[in-house]
């Protein structure tokens, strides 16, 4: 059990960074940034990941590290998955 | 021999403390849950069993002459869906690995004792989906269930099967949180990682494949239920779908899977040899990397079951040089428990014989998986005998024979009777001989070119397709015999002590079999894990 | 704790896998992405984002009031959860049933006009797929909510043991989390024009 006990004024501050982030990707999802609007929208969306994991997940105040290395486990074979896999997808053309 | 039944003694233990069929199916000790694995998992492996006896009748004659062809990819499906999902995943780490990871820590249970009784429910509940399936005619995909085949083109039960091994599948994830967690947060006072007993590591990289690998099994099910329902060409060419992206994501979960089958075997193997030589596993910190090793190495090599399936060769690159890198923490191990008996002082009983039998036939069918690593090796060979020949060197040479040795060095602490020793080094005999005289053909077949999933082959390749059939007879007399002797044992075998075999290890410190909680006290560890050297040396029974 | 986590990271891996194919096709299809995309609502997507960003605002002081022993609070709050849960499966069911009689839904309803409707299916696919896990485990989610509601106004939680309220709010968080990624992929993908 984590023993960090936020007050509800922090927790408020951080939706209403949330509610910009998605009016952010929103706005920009309207403008034509070519390759780039892709690579802003997953950025904004890792932003809002982490403000939701870190401070409503409270991964920020966890006293047993373990947690961390779990989470980052995961997050890091789900990369495995979609980086490896795609190394056929990308390669499957090359001469 | 004796014949009329030997009293227990009257102590309180796990097994007689309660009685009635509600104190079984609601328990919560893991010893007892162990025990239902242990009766649901046997049912399976006969069941999968038979049909690969079906098979090996099928193959005695060139001609399809025994079933029809559509009737030989039913058998040959069944036998390996049952067999890798009832049987080979859930074994060593359900049966043994509930049994003894607690008490090898010092804990009284498992961190979620009720999710524990959950998972052999889910594997009860796949269970009867599958024996379903297999009533209501079965599955004929080959156990890979491959698209667009699957989704499309035949009208078997599919998606029976695949909700089977989906539940099963949660059953796994479920086993591995369990034991993750309870080897983090129970271990006794001064069990330091350090002085884990090796099958406990074993079993905890094993728990890390399962929660990472088991849930892309599960949604690629899923998948495939749905595009068959649906229709919906994610995996069919006619409407711009890719069937590789099935096998990638197949084959994500699959390649692992064969991880989390072998590991608890090396776990068991450690654990024998390190007893049956009297010395400490030699290598103790590369023993317990190596086994981390393989289970994060065993997920960056899945795309070499798809070498000729039609994907990129320069990712074929990367994963063949993947799959020779995974086997070096294998070769690592086997190096090691080599170097363990060297100087030892070994005994030859039925749990040593089979570790014997692991250590060689396990290096041989890890060998031929790098011919089969190697691309243009593979080209040749894959899809024949030579890859079933590979991996039932590892399922069956390996796997079953560290299961079997492991049921039969803990038996006394399970169920606190001795088994014969002579019936269990004779029926070890027969396994061996009946194992090398099945498959050893296989990789000849394999290499000559006779394919495989074919019900019917070129005559040429008729003698070794005998010679394989002899061994597989052998091998299910082999088999029944340790059915028999268990059940004789449970009634006339000898009282086991505690610790019969003068082993190391806080499961031969509680008696046999143990108490419902274990320990009476909490035990506070001060020593290494294999600590032979301080323990008396005691003529081991035979 | 721990065991949640590990249990979110199965998740994580469940996902994934449609996370993969998803991208492989879009890799692959970009103007099909492009044309199923505009045909997504935007502005019922992007309400629903922010109700369930609301939800878990709700959420985290849920378990905030358990960590205080604010038994009344814990159920209030629990209950707006469940509330905004509802809210976004409802606006789920309006926007299904719009695509439902537009045609497209995969499989022999599937109607599209213009170029690349093979691929266009695909998309749409992925759309019914990984919203339908989605908004499966959101039903379960309100489900557990409503576990904590109940036995939060019984009383049973407190400083001394607020596990329970804990492990709910860490599942409820990972599923908005996930629909924090599926909204840009799915609504946002090119909502001006269609390129080529």
């Amino acid at each position: 059990m984590s023993e960090h006990i936020a007050s509800k004024k922090f927790y408020i501050s951080i939706w209403a960074g949330l509610i910009c982030l998605t009016a952010a990707t929103a706005v920009a999802a309207n403008i034509e940034l070519h390759q780039f609007n892709i690579v802003l929208a997953l950025i904004i969306a890792t932003c809002k990941m982490l403000l939701v994991a870190l401070f409503f997940m409270g991964l920020k105040y966890v006293s047993d590290k373990m947690t961390l290395v779990v989470v980052v486990a995961g997050l890091f074979w789900l990369f495995i998955l979609l980086a490896l896999g795609m190394t056929d997808y990308i390669s499957r053309s090359w001469v | 021999m004796a014949t009329t039944a030997v009293a227990a003694p009257e102590r309180e233990n796990y097994l007689n403390k309660q009685y009635g069929i509600s104190s079984w199916l609601l328990t919560t000790d893991h010893k007892r849950i162990a025990l239902l694995y242990l009766v649901t998992i046997t049912l399976f492996f006969f069941i999968g069993g038979f049909f690969a006896l079906l098979i090996r009748l099928e193959l005695l004659t060139p001609e399809g002459d025994l079933v029809l062809a559509d009737t030989y990819n039913r058998l040959f499906t069944m036998h390996g869906q049952v067999m890798v999902f009832f049987f080979l995943i859930p074994a060593v780490p359900a049966v043994l690995g509930n049994f003894l990871i607690p008490i090898m820590i010092g804990a009284k249970d498992l961190a979620f004792p009720r999710i524990n009784l959950l998972s052999w429910y889910l594997l009860v509940i796949g269970g009867v989906l599958m024996v379903y399936t297999i009533l209501a005619g079965g599955v004929d995909t080959g156990w890979t269930f491959y698209t667009p085949l699957s989704t499309h083109f035949l009208d078997s039960h599919v998606i029976t099967a695949a909700l089977a091994i989906f539940v099963a599948g949660f059953s796994s994830i479920l086993t591995g949180l369990n034991f993750i967690v309870t080897i983090h947060k129970m271990r006794a006072p001064g069990m330091t990682w350090s002085r884990l007993p090796l099958f406990v590591w074993a079993n905890y990289a094993t728990a890390i494949i399962q929660v990472l690998g088991t849930p892309v099994l599960a949604i690629t099910l899923m998948l495939v239920a749905l595009e068959r329902i649906f229709n919906l060409g994610i995996f069919n060419p006619q409407l711009g779908g890719d069937p590789l992206l099935f096998q990638h994501l197949f084959w994500f979960y699959s390649h692992p899977a064969v991880y989390i089958m072998i590991l608890p075997g090396m776990g068991v193997v450690s654990e024998v040899v390190a007893c049956f030589s009297r010395k400490r596993v030699f290598g103790y910190r590369a023993m317990a990397l190596a086994v981390i090793a393989i289970a994060v190495l065993g997920f960056l090599v899945w795309a070499h079951h798809m070498f000729v399936a039609g994907m990129s060769l320069y990712a074929g690159l990367a994963f063949s040089l993947l799959s020779y890198f995974v086997a070096i923490p294998s070769a690592v191990k086997v190096f090691n428990w080599t170097a363990t008996m060297y100087k030892g002082s070994i005994s030859y009983t039925t749990p040593m014989l089979y570790a014997f039998g692991f250590i060689g036939l396990f290096t041989m069918g890890g060998l031929t998986g790098l011919f089969l690593a190697c691309l243009g090796i593979d080209v040749h060979v894959t899809d024949t005998y030579f890859v079933i020949a590979h991996f039932h060197y590892i399922m069956v040479g390996g796997m079953v024979m560290a299961y079997l040795g492991g049921m039969h060095f803990w038996w006394p602490k399970i169920s606190g009777r001795m088994y014969p020793e002579s019936w269990g080094k004779l029926a070890a005999l027969i396994i061996f001989i009946g194992f090398n005289l099945t498959f050893f053909p296989q990789f000849v077949l394999g290499y000559l070119g006779m394919p495989r999933r074919y019900w019917q082959y070129s005559p040429e390749f008729q003698v070794l397709n005998v010679l394989s059939t002899a061994g597989a007879t052998i091998l299910a007399v082999g088999y029944l015999l340790p059915m028999a002797y268990f059940l004789w044992s449970m009634r006339y075998g000898k009282p086991a002590p505690a610790n019969p075999w003068a082993a190391a290890g806080l499961e031969w410190t509680v008696s046999s079999p143990p108490t419902t909680f274990n320990f009476d006290e909490t035990p506070v560890v001060t020593t290494e894990a294999y600590n032979y050297d301080e323990l008396p040396e005691v003529p081991v029974e035979r | 704790m721990m065991g949640m986590w590990i249990f979110l990271i199965t998740e994580i891996m469940f996902f994934g896998g449609m996370f993969f194919g998803y991208m492989i096709y879009r890799y692959f299809y970009y103007n099909a992405w492009a044309a199923g995309s505009q045909h997504m609502d935007f502005w019922w997507g992007t309400i629903n984002t922010v109700v369930l960003l609301c939800s878990s605002l709700s959420m985290a002081m849920a378990v905030r009031s358990a960590q205080l022993g604010q038994r009344k609070s814990i159920a209030v709050l629990s209950l707006i959860t469940i509330l905004f849960g509802l809210a976004f499966l409802g606006i789920k069911a309006i926007e299904y049933h719009g695509h439902w009689i537009a045609h497209e839904f995969p499989g022999s309803r599937f109607q599209w006009e213009g170029p690349y409707s093979n691929e266009v299916q695909l998309f749409f696919s992925f759309y019914w797929a990984m919203t339908g896990f989605h908004a499966l485990h959101m039903v379960i989610g309100v489900g557990l909510v409503s576990y904590i509601a109940w036995h939060g106004w019984k009383g049973r939680y407190g400083p001394h043991y607020y596990n329970p309220v804990e492990n709910v709010g860490l599942y409820w968080h990972f599923v908005d989390i996930v629909w924090i990624y599926l909204y840009p992929l799915l609504y946002l993908i090119s909502h001006q024009r269609v390129l080529g």
